[in-house]
């Protein structure tokens, strides 16, 4: 035994049927950067050419909405806003769930999306992912200078905001997001080689989490005996927290993050053993 | 001779046929369930039989597969279609996982199972360059190092900045390959990548690859180009039917692949009824195939009628028997299974003839799988008991000579008519 365990080490690869769940194989995406890298140009530089306007669909995108929400959320249906201005609370709850909702849209779809290049070259499939992850990081850059330019815009003009100390902790929402984005995605995207029917389920899904969500309306609008939704959604004490760092209002509490950070962590965790399961050989049934 | 760099040991590969898991999740848990518990699975269909490779729901694409590659080496794998070529490349690449056994690598790999892969129409050709290049394991340092080589090979330099979906077919190919020859990897896995662009151009990729074989890099080929293999590989494996038929020296190999699958299998005779296939109920004497109206040269046309002739030797009385069998594609799917009614014959030879009419196959290799039932167990199975080519004829209504595509081109009763005027 102890002589084939030498032997074997004079192997680079060795490829047989099961692998230990947590063997993840990091480093190995890791030595594929330049692709995940490639892959976010791809991403970037296809998704607007042949477009007028190009890149700046992405601030168009969050602005019409946030209108369209200060319209008929606002103004017709006079849902309350924490007391903040309509269009930043509305702002702020689209810039931070569109990351969410894009990381978990376009992951759950690696396997599919990709199963012609997978057919035919192997790379680390995790590069996929976490190139989206990036991608979306971008949108999510520039969504929220978009943000913040508003937010100076409204300071200036006496609006009573003021961004809190909580604003640090933006790193650490943005990657609770990526997080359970991802988690999700992968895991979606693990069943959907057999069950097609997710995808479907994703795409209306999405939009309806969103409206169990805060985002357009704060936690405390909520009546007391609906109030454990909202406490057992993850997202909203991220969104909650971004409102409180930037806009001043809402609440931000480091009981509720933790559960989203433990939430989080466990359906990334899941999702990493089921999507290394999958991968070797999704590319038979999809 | 150089050290293994490639070790193949007991691989097997099994795909499920047909709908993939039982089609619902609570089935799809039961199975499982039932798996966990060490239970059969009770959704296998049972009573099936076994033809070959294939078993119940599942075809064995590989089965056992035990090779060792040294350092330096140019191994050609060949094979009918089906054979478990391409099931083979694709789990030595990591695109698909085998079902058991290993295989151990010693050094980078790089696989060209297609050119282009990955190439987005929207980005310029350096863009493609550098994303192909990239997923097919090239560290951009290494794509900067060879972009000028790259360009210059796939002789595209003036349109390098122009997305690559303005590029016509043959540019887009030659970039492709440009990228794909210059990966610079201890091992290489090719897949019949060879047959791209205009003759002048597949002239210098054979000559690339040549020079790739000659660095003394580790080649895996597969084609069904034979001259190329016989030109680039020192030693062959034939497969077949998911197993290693053959292997050895090139030259060798590739002539027994050849009389195997080229050679007609018109008419066969057993002289000896104890070497001849068969039990002790019943032995083959002849099989052969031959035309209807008796022309003295046999003449397999899609428009004219054949008939297959079986002659056995029943060596018990009152034997109850009934001749069957099956009519498969040269890739291996059934075009229809046919049967004899049973009946009881004394001890002696017995004929069958069997009819096949004109206009219901189409143009391909096709081969009869027979089997003699007796007293309702198989007493002879003969798979490939006769292999013939049919000849495409009888077009020059259509004036269309593309290939006619489907396992039959029968001849149906069509009516068109005029209705009435506008």
């Amino acid at each position: 035994m102890a002589n084939t365990k030498i032997k074997d080490q004079e192997w680079d690869l060795i490829i047989k049927p099961e692998s230990a769940w947590w063997d993840l194989r990091l480093r190995e995406v890791w030595r594929y950067r330049d692709l995940v890298m490639l892959f976010v140009r791809r991403d970037f530089v296809s998704l607007y050419k042949q477009t007028i306007l190009g890149p700046l669909w992405l601030i168009i995108q969050p602005l019409m909405t946030s209108l369209t929400f200060t319209v008929i959320f606002g103004n017709i249906a006079n849902l309350p806003t924490d007391g903040l201005p309509d269009f930043l609370f509305y702002l702020s709850g689209t810039v931070v769930w569109n990351y969410f909702a894009d990381c978990l849209k376009k992951t759950s779809e690696t396997f599919i999306s990709n199963a012609n290049i997978f057919g035919k070259v192997y790379f680390p499939r995790l590069v996929m992912p976490v190139s989206t992850l990036i991608s979306n990081m971008i949108t999510f850059t520039i969504q929220f200078a978009l943000f913040l330019a508003f937010l100076a815009y409204f300071k200036v003009s006496g609006a009573d905001v003021h961004v809190t100390i909580w604003a640090l902790a933006l790193p650490l929402l943005i990657v609770l997001m990526a997080g359970l984005g991802l988690g999700l995605g992968i895991i979606i995207s693990s069943l959907t080689t057999k069950y097609r029917d997710l995808r479907y389920l994703v795409t209306f899904g999405v939009s309806l989490w969103m409206y169990a969500t805060p985002v357009i309306y704060p936690v405390s609008s909520i009546p007391e005996k609906w109030q454990w939704i909202a406490r057992i959604n993850p997202v909203t004490p991220i969104i909650e927290a971004f409102r409180f760092a930037f806009l001043g209002a809402g609440s931000a509490n480091w009981g509720m993050l933790a559960y989203s950070g433990g939430f989080t962590a466990l359906v990334f965790v899941v999702g990493l053993m089921i999507f290394n399961r999958v991968e070797k050989t999704f590319i038979d049934t999809v | 001779m150089g050290k293994t760099v490639i070790s193949v040991e007991h691989l097997s590969k099994r795909y499920d046929l047909g709908v993939i898991g039982t089609g619902t999740i609570s089935r799809d848990l039961s199975r499982w369930w039932a798996r966990m518990r060490g239970n059969p699975d009770p959704y296998l269909k049972i009573g099936q039989v076994d033809y070959g490779n294939r078993n119940g729901d599942s075809i064995w694409a590989l089965k056992d597969i035990n090779f060792k590659v040294k350092q330096g080496e140019t191994l050609g794998i060949i094979g009918a279609n089906g054979a478990g070529k391409s099931t083979l490349l694709k789990i030595l690449s990591r695109v698909t996982g085998p079902t058991s056994g290993l295989v151990k690598i010693k050094g980078r790999v790089g696989s060209l199972l297609e050119v282009g892969t990955g190439f987005h129409a929207e980005l310029t050709g350096r863009e493609n360059i550098y994303l192909n290049g990239a997923i097919l394991g090239m560290r951009r340092v290494e794509v900067d190092r060879k972009f000028d080589e790259i360009v210059d090979f796939s002789g595209v330099e003036k349109f390098i900045d122009t997305p690559v979906k303005r590029y016509s077919s043959g540019m887009y190919v030659r970039l492709a390959f440009a990228v794909a020859a210059h990966l610079n990897t201890e091992i290489l896995i090719i897949d019949e990548v060879l047959a791209v662009g205009d003759a002048a151009f597949q002239k210098k990729c054979l000559g690339k690859m040549g020079d790739v074989a000659n660095e003394g890099r580790t080649v895996l080929f597969v084609s069904h180009n034979m001259s190329a293999i016989e030109d680039f590989c020192q030693r062959v494996i034939l497969l077949r039917q998911g197993q290693i038929s053959s292997q050895g020296n090139s030259s060798e190999v590739i002539e027994n692949y050849l009389n195997v699958t080229n050679r007609n299998l018109h008419e066969r005779h057993w002289d000896h009824p104890d070497d001849a296939p068969g039990n002790q109920n019943v032995r083959l004497m002849y099989v052969g195939i031959e035309n209807l109206t008796g022309e003295s040269q046999l003449n397999l046309r899609v428009d004219k009628p054949l008939r297959l002739r079986f002659r056995i030797l029943s060596k018990i009385e009152s034997n109850k028997f009934h001749f069957n069998f099956q009519l498969y594609t040269a890739n291996h799917v059934c075009v229809f299974n046919t049967a004899s009614i049973p009946q009881t014959f004394p001890r002696g030879v017995v004929e069958a003839t069997c009819d096949i009419p004109a206009n219901l196959l189409n143009d391909n290799i096709y081969s009869v799988s027979l089997m003699i039932h007796c007293k309702g167990v198989e007493g002879l199975h003969l798979p490939d008991a006769l292999i013939f080519e049919m000849e495409d004829a009888g077009r020059s209504d259509w004036g269309w000579y593309g290939k006619w595509i489907g396992v039959m081109r029968p001849k149906l009763n069509w009516n068109v008519a005029f209705m009435n005027e506008e």
